[in-house]
């Protein structure tokens, strides 16, 4: 029987990142494939090439046995395929009707059929057993439902290869099992499903078979998994030469440097108090949405807080002020690099210098030897790979901009540092790197604060982990006291009821 | 440096020097010093203005205020000179009132957040309005023999319109190059959320630069009144459209975080040798309109293609696929 889905040697480059290189693997029909790899490994390029969002540089996907090549997300919904999202793609302001049938909309006379939308989506949404009314505002939906919304438009076009991006990661315990459900029942249809998770727990009660990556190559090819199978996969994901990624250095503390008092605002919904100290990493962990960023954001002044201060060295920070946090010595490398980080269009010293030369001492006219000095020096230390200082940032790989705006705020002379998301979509090497430069900096007596939402990451990396939850936090764990069961329980929003996932780990 | 870069960098100048020589082989006296000095003093007003502009256009912002700023001073300056007998009253007056233009554009614009083609779009209309008002509907007379040395006495050889010309584009060459500030208007341009984050106090340096901008409209409005002698309420329609036309020939990009001054330069020459050749051919006026539009849309096609490059229109379906993509993930 020949494969649903193919990938034969798909090889996908971005400049200065090998994303993909000679990925192939196999899906049949009433298969569910797992697909895992820590982030960066290649897995959202893989879904994004089969939703015809990029195109491969080298190789081709088969669908049905016959090559294919998706110029756009059109072709690739044409050929039977749907992927459902990490971050939906659907529009909040129209109906569950219009969402589900979008791009397909029933017509009569050439004007849009709304008894026939209405009846088209009341029955798919009765054969996925959600009783929802299909003239729901669909922003006014959980999120789980949104994304049973999206199912139902994978199964009104009748899609043969279903895709599911992290589906679980912002959903309830109960919201997760229906999803099991009914992913259970598109296998017993004969489809072929690619499922992406990191939680290997999903994987084994769900997947037949799994495919592992690493760096942008498949290392592990499973065709049946169960739980035994655990320490073969995490080694394929983690690799014996990065086994050990994280290198946590100890370091002993001083003084507090920066108190965060009763701190509420736009997405932190109950008053957060927090205390770092001189020298210590402090980890924020939480699920999407659980406020990390907009914590950050409240800290730095991005956004003006509706309650609480924070003080830096005893002294309290005027509010919604970032230049006065800059002043104070903090900084910020926001989650969303290329949006909120980086002046695409300008050269990596223009970046590098910018926060230096706006502190409050800077003198009007620009220090250019100086300037150029100082930021050739801290494009040294970080060891952002550039071919030169004059090139535009834009140009450099993902892990270089993130290196180059750590720069920006060591030549700032910044003492604490937000640490957003700061590895997202990095290679490894340059992951390890970051952290080593974490590190450093702390034992310099500076604060770090490091949000992520990669479990392994955040117990690696920090020496206290805050652990948020729906805009609040939900608690504090030392370093020593910290495991994945105890943070995932703390992070997961309806804490005492059942998990189908923790049970064999807490049993 | 690969060809597309020194393309990239040099195309306005390469495009300057093709058109000087096609325009010196087909147009008869074309490179005259007359006609040269001649061409020089036409394109002062646009080009005073075009330093300014430069700035606001880096700083992804727009100002389509100017020309009806230029007529107000003008107006306001013969008004006030008439009234009380003193040129350099009515000087600072047109000069204030070109600045509190910039004042207010940039104060809507930075404290508010609107959109500033919409804020200078109106502007345009009410500083219009007020030209026609001030000065009750009709031109006004200017009798000061002081006032139109100004316009037509010379330094050195050269005009002083010319020397305005000169100094706006030094002034704000450097102060875009070699000044925090100018810097900042670049970053601001780039990225306005990142510039905020790193420290860049960017509703000082909005409303500054539309400030500016108003200055040094309300500066060639009196310059334009010397030359004319008299203040011209409906003087200068379409002339921001000349302007945005020359700073975008010269490489100014329209999405911002990019320009220099040496562009804007070539940019602002490029115009005036169009025009002037088109005179010197004695081109009917409606044909000049269709050349100016036209140029303008070359320019803006030039700085699309400097953005992606490539040629737009070319590789249009797999592009318009992937802004589809993105819209989708903004929405959802």
């Amino acid at each position: 029987m020949t494969a649903l889905l193919e990938y034969r040697g798909v090889g996908k480059r971005f400049p200065g990142v090998v994303a993909l290189d000679d990925v192939c693997f196999a899906v049949r029909g009433g298969e569910v494939r797992a697909l895992i790899g820590e982030n960066g490994a290649g897995k959202s390029t893989l879904l994004k090439i089969l939703g015809g969002q990029y195109r491969p540089d080298s190789g081709t996907l088969a669908v049905a046995g016959e090559a294919r090549s998706f110029a756009s997300p059109r072709e690739s919904q044409d050929a039977g395929i749907a992927i459902i999202h990490q971050e939906l793609q659907l529009a909040p302001e129209l109906s569950v009707a219009e969402n589900l049938l979008l791009g397909a909309l029933p017509r009569r006379h050439g004007l849009l059929d709304r008894i026939a939308m209405r009846e088209r989506a009341r029955a798919v949404l009765a054969r996925l057993g959600e009783p929802i009314d299909p003239d729901t505002r669909l922003g006014d939906l959980s999120i789980g439902r949104r994304q049973m919304v999206e199912i139902g438009r994978a199964l009104l076009r009748d899609a043969r290869i279903i895709a599911f991006d992290e589906p679980t990661s912002s959903l309830s315990t109960r919201e997760t099992e229906r999803l099991m459900a009914i992913i259970g029942d598109l296998r017993a249809e004969g489809r072929a499903i690619i499922y992406v998770s990191h939680r290997m727990e999903e994987v084994f009660a769900l997947a037949d078979s799994a495919t592992v990556l690493r760096d942008g190559r498949h290392v592990l090819d499973a065709e049946h998994v169960s739980a035994d199978d655990e320490p073969r996969l995490l080694a394929a994901m983690a690799g014996r030469e990065i086994a050990d990624i994280y290198a946590y250095r100890p370091r002993t503390h001083g003084d507090v440097a920066m108190r965060v008092a009763g701190l509420a605002g736009p997405g932190v919904r109950a008053p957060v108090d927090l205390a770092v100290a001189r020298g210590e990493v402090l980890g924020l962990f939480g699920l999407v949405g659980a406020g990390r960023s907009e914590l950050f954001r409240l800290i730095f002044g991005a956004v003006r807080p509706h309650a609480g201060h924070v003080e830096v060295e005893g002294r309290a920070l005027p509010p919604g002020e970032p230049r006065a946090a800059i002043a104070a010595g903090l900084a910020l490398a926001p989650e969303d690099r290329k949006d909120q980080g980086i002046v695409p269009v300008a050269s990596v010293r223009e970046n590098v210098a910018l926060a230096w030369r706006n502190l409050a001492r800077a003198t009007p006219l620009l220090r250019r030897a100086t300037e150029a000095a100082e930021a050739a020096r801290q494009i040294g230390t970080m060891r952002v790979k550039a071919a030169s200082p004059d090139v535009a940032i834009a140009t450099l790989s993902g892990g270089n901009q993130q290196k180059a705006i750590i720069a920006r705020w060591l030549m700032a002379g910044a003492r604490i540092l937000l640490l957003d998301e700061p590895t997202r979509g990095i290679d490894v090497g340059a992951r390890s790197e970051i952290y080593g430069h974490i590190y450093g900096f702390a034992e310099d007596g500076g604060s770090v604060l490091f949000a992520s939402s990669d479990m392994a990451e955040v117990l690696g990396v920090a020496d206290r982990i805050v652990v948020m939850c729906e805009g609040r936090i939900a608690g504090i764990v030392d370093r020593a006291d910290a495991t994945a069961d105890r943070l995932l329980r703390l992070a997961l929003p309806e804490r005492g009821t059942r998990n189908p996932f923790l049970d064999d780990e807490a049993a | 440096m690969t060809l597309s870069d020194i393309f990239r960098r040099a195309g306005p100048a390469v495009a300057l020097l093709i058109l000087v020589a096609v325009l010196a082989l087909a147009v008869p006296d074309f490179l005259g010093v007359r006609n040269l000095r001649g061409l020089l003093l036409s394109v002062t007003l646009v080009g005073t203005i075009a330093a300014t502009m430069m700035l606001v256009l880096a700083m992804r912002e727009v100002d389509l205020s100017v020309g009806s700023t230029v007529a107000l001073s003008g107006v306001l300056a013969a008004v006030v000179m008439n009234a009380s007998g003193s040129v350099v009253l009515g000087v600072v007056a047109g000069l204030l009132g070109g600045a509190a233009v910039g004042l207010l554009n940039g104060a809507i614009v930075a404290g508010l957040q609107v959109n500033s083609l919409i804020v200078t779009l109106a502007t345009m209309e009410m500083v219009r309005g007020l030209a026609f008002l001030t000065s009750g509907g009709e031109s006004v007379a200017i009798a000061s023999e002081a006032f139109y040395a100004i316009g037509s006495g010379s330094f050195l050889g050269i005009n002083w319109p010319i020397w305005a010309m000169i100094a706006s584009m030094g002034v704000f060459g450097f102060v875009l190059n070699r000044t925090v500030f100018g810097r900042n208007v670049l970053a601001i341009g780039g990225n306005p959320e990142a510039a905020r984050l790193v420290g860049v106090p960017i509703a000082r340096i909005r409303i500054a630069v539309f400030t500016l901008q108003g200055l040094v409209a309300g500066l060639a409005g009196i310059i334009l009144a010397a030359r004319i002698t008299s203040g011209q309420p409906n003087t200068s329609v379409g002339l921001e459209l000349a302007v945005i036309s020359a700073c975008v020939l010269g490489g100014v990009s329209l999405s911002g975080g990019v320009g220099t001054i040496l562009g804007v330069i070539v940019g602002v020459l490029i115009m005036g040798a169009a025009q002037n050749a088109l005179n010197l051919l004695n081109v009917p006026t409606f044909y000049q309109y269709v050349v100016r539009g036209g140029i303008l849309l070359l320019a803006v096609i030039a700085d699309r293609m400097r953005q992606t490059g490539s040629l737009g229109g070319l590789a249009f379906w797999p592009r318009a696929a992937r802004r589809t993509q993105g819209d989708e993930t903004r929405h959802a």
